[in-house]
């Protein structure tokens, strides 16, 4: 296990200076001079601008530029947004809304697509998996953004049963429908893996020897049955971490939470590239981390990987 | 085998294919195989599971349909979607405009028959571009293995580290106003390949391990001609597969940017931007948002039924049923 731990860190290491280079080389891309843009329709004096150029390190080499920043990553000095704040300052006040609108989702979408799927997998071909099927293909088909309006429409304004915007803070009740919205394609995926999972193992000479052995039919479907089955689920709800990062724009410009999406949206369209570079690094440091727990957590439900060279 | 198995009808001795004399051989039971009519192939046998199944044909329909209004969207409507009055401007419908007007005094009706175009360029291009870069990179990783594949996997794992919809909005930036459906897809393309490469990949793992590729070996077929002849050929189902189910997600993708306004310029017509627009009046008239955002659910839902139909066809072992 120790070895397979050391090979994983190892593998990161080249991943992460591949991530941020790309990522630095596609905001590098960016069009426009935001230096400029700063002034206004006036533009800045050549000399000031000249000057801010060289405090962000803009007027230097591409790879000079991408050390100074991976310089910045290690020693969690993030650099300046262009409102003169620390950009750990920002992420650090916004962040912690993202990861409890990310973990409530997370939730929702582990603990009822598991539970649907466990239900729809046994009783496979009943009216109970079937209609959940149907909801399933409907729930992937809609964009995040309209099951959002459309769960803002009817459940925030015209029923108000749960705030239909989380304006006035991140509190979790609040944050209920925009975890809804943002778990809701992953409930859809996370609902028909363990479907299709459930039916496998139900099939497997080891459920069989347990139902012959006499073991009851509960503890069969939660021992046996769901316990295997959870392996690729535990997989896709890893993975999926990273698509919740990226459903957090959409999400939080939707129902108006003040998180790292929205920050980070804003960031773009500005032109800031230094929060943007800064914000997207934050983001993909969180979903290497991720996956490589989730790796380890594979490599122990699984003992296969584990011994797999 | 018994040997003392009689059968039904015995097959005649002038039998093209090489046949023991069943008399003679008591080996007969050979002969129950079927060696008339046309063999069946990988390929036959899932078009023959394939059109069995109803939600199949309905995908059909509803692509044949959407492709008809996406290629002609002027049979559909004689309206024309950027003949726009303030007028008019939320009017209910009326005879001729079925669905009404938008906020800009536009009928939704034409614009959602015009949109249909973006949706579908982007999603058939995206896929197909999705499938070559990484049925190429995955084929060849897993093909040729050793340090080929260690540089390749870790390309695969820096793009599968940075999330699609982040990557795709900071590069749709470049473009601004000069972006094209084509734009688009090169975008999309370029980080969604990476499925396609794993699942591509894995394939080619599996058939180089095959018989029939050391026998090809031993004959002295080359590198590259096995690759072609036979690696591909038999990876070729699951690379369709995962191209045809994520082909939904990449309309979804494309709404999403020109929902954010990082997609598509204003000027080209989107669902997306339908959607976008229609926020603005959505407290007091949430049709006029639900009816583009039907139609994209709608063409989002045929491809991921004729996903799910092609791959219970081609990989019977994933059945959902």
């Amino acid at each position: 296990m120790a070895r397979y731990v050391g090979q994983r860190l190892l593998q990161m290491i080249p991943v992460f200076f591949g991530a941020t280079l790309l990522i630095y080389a596609l905001v590098f891309a960016m069009p426009g001079d935001p230096i400029q843009a700063m002034g206004g329709e006036r533009g800045l004096p050549i000399a000031m601008a000249n000057r801010i150029r060289a405090e962000y390190h803009l007027d230097q080499p591409f790879f000079v530029q991408y050390w100074y920043y991976i310089k910045g990553v290690f020693t969690l000095d993030l650099g300046m947004s262009f409102q003169r704040r620390p950009v750990f300052d920002i992420i650090a006040q916004v962040y912690p809304t993202t990861a409890k609108l990310a973990v409530y989702a997370l939730a929702i979408e582990g603990i009822l697509g598991v539970a649907v799927g466990l239900i729809s997998g046994i009783r496979r071909g009943g009216i109970f998996d079937t209609s959940f099927l149907a909801v399933s293909l409907v729930v992937i088909s809609i964009p995040t953004f309209v099951i959002g309006f459309v769960l803002q429409y009817f459940i925030g304004l015209k029923a108000g049963i749960l705030p239909a915007t989380a304006t006035g803070g991140a509190s979790w009740r609040a944050l209920t429908l925009p975890a809804i919205t943002l778990g809701s394609v992953s409930f859809a995926y996370v609902l028909r893996l363990t479907r299709t999972s459930v039916i496998e193992t139900q099939t497997a000479d080891f459920v069989r020897t347990a139902m012959a052995k006499g073991v009851t039919r509960r503890k069969v479907v939660t021992g046996h049955i769901l316990r295997n089955s959870l392996i690729p689920v535990v997989t896709f709800l890893g993975g999926d971490l990273g698509a919740l990062m990226g459903g957090a724009i959409v999400t939080e410009g939707v129902f108006h939470v003040n998180g790292i999406g929205h920050t980070l949206y804003r960031a773009i369209t500005r032109g800031e590239p230094t929060t943007v570079v800064s914000i997207v690094t934050v983001l993909v440091i969180v979903i290497m981390i991720a996956n490589l727990l989730v790796d380890l957590l594979y490599a122990a439900l699984d003992p296969r990987i584990r011994y797999a060279k | 085998m018994p040997s003392d198995t009689t059968f039904a009808d015995k097959p005649s001795l002038d039998q093209s294919h090489f046949c023991a004399d069943p008399e003679k051989t008591k080996l007969g039971a050979i002969d129950e195989l079927r060696t008339e009519g046309p063999i069946s192939s990988f390929w036959s046998d899932a078009w023959r599971a394939l059109r069995r199944r109803p939600l199949f044909w309905i995908s059909v329909f509803l692509i044949a349909a959407l492709t008809m209004i996406a290629l002609f969207p002027g049979i559909f409507t004689s309206e024309s979607p950027t003949h726009c009055e303030l007028g008019r401007s939320m009017d209910p419908s009326t005879s001729g405009h079925p669905l009404g007007f938008n906020r800009q005094g536009c009928d939704i009706w034409a614009r959602v028959i015009y949109g249909a175009r973006t949706s579908m360029t982007v999603g058939i291009l995206s896929a197909l571009f999705t499938a070559l870069i990484g049925a190429t990179v995955g084929q060849l990783a897993g093909y040729f293995g050793g340090w080929l594949d260690g540089i390749l996997g870790r390309i695969v794992d820096i793009f599968y580290a940075v999330p699609i919809v982040l990557a795709s909005v900071v590069v749709m930036q470049v473009f601004r106003d000069r972006a094209t459906a084509l734009s688009v897809v090169l975008v999309i393309s370029l980080f969604a390949w990476t499925p396609v490469a794993r699942v591509a990949r894995g394939a080619a793992i599996e058939a180089k391990a095959s018989d029939f590729v050391t026998a090809s070996k031993a004959l002295g077929l080359g590198k590259y001609a096995i690759l072609l002849r036979h690696i591909l050929p038999n990876s070729i189902a699951p690379i369709i597969v995962t191209a045809t189910t994520s082909l939904g997600t990449f309309i979804v993708l494309e709404a999403t940017l020109s929902f954010l306004g990082v997609g598509l310029p204003p000027s080209v017509l989107s669902w997306g931007h339908e959607i976008a627009n229609a926020q603005v009046t959505v407290k007091t008239h949430i049709s006029v948002l639900l009816y583009p955002a039907g139609a994209l659910a709608l063409t989002v839902l045929a491809f991921i039924l004729l996903g799910d139909a092609v791959r219970d066809a081609l990989d019977p072992k994933s059945a959902t049923r």
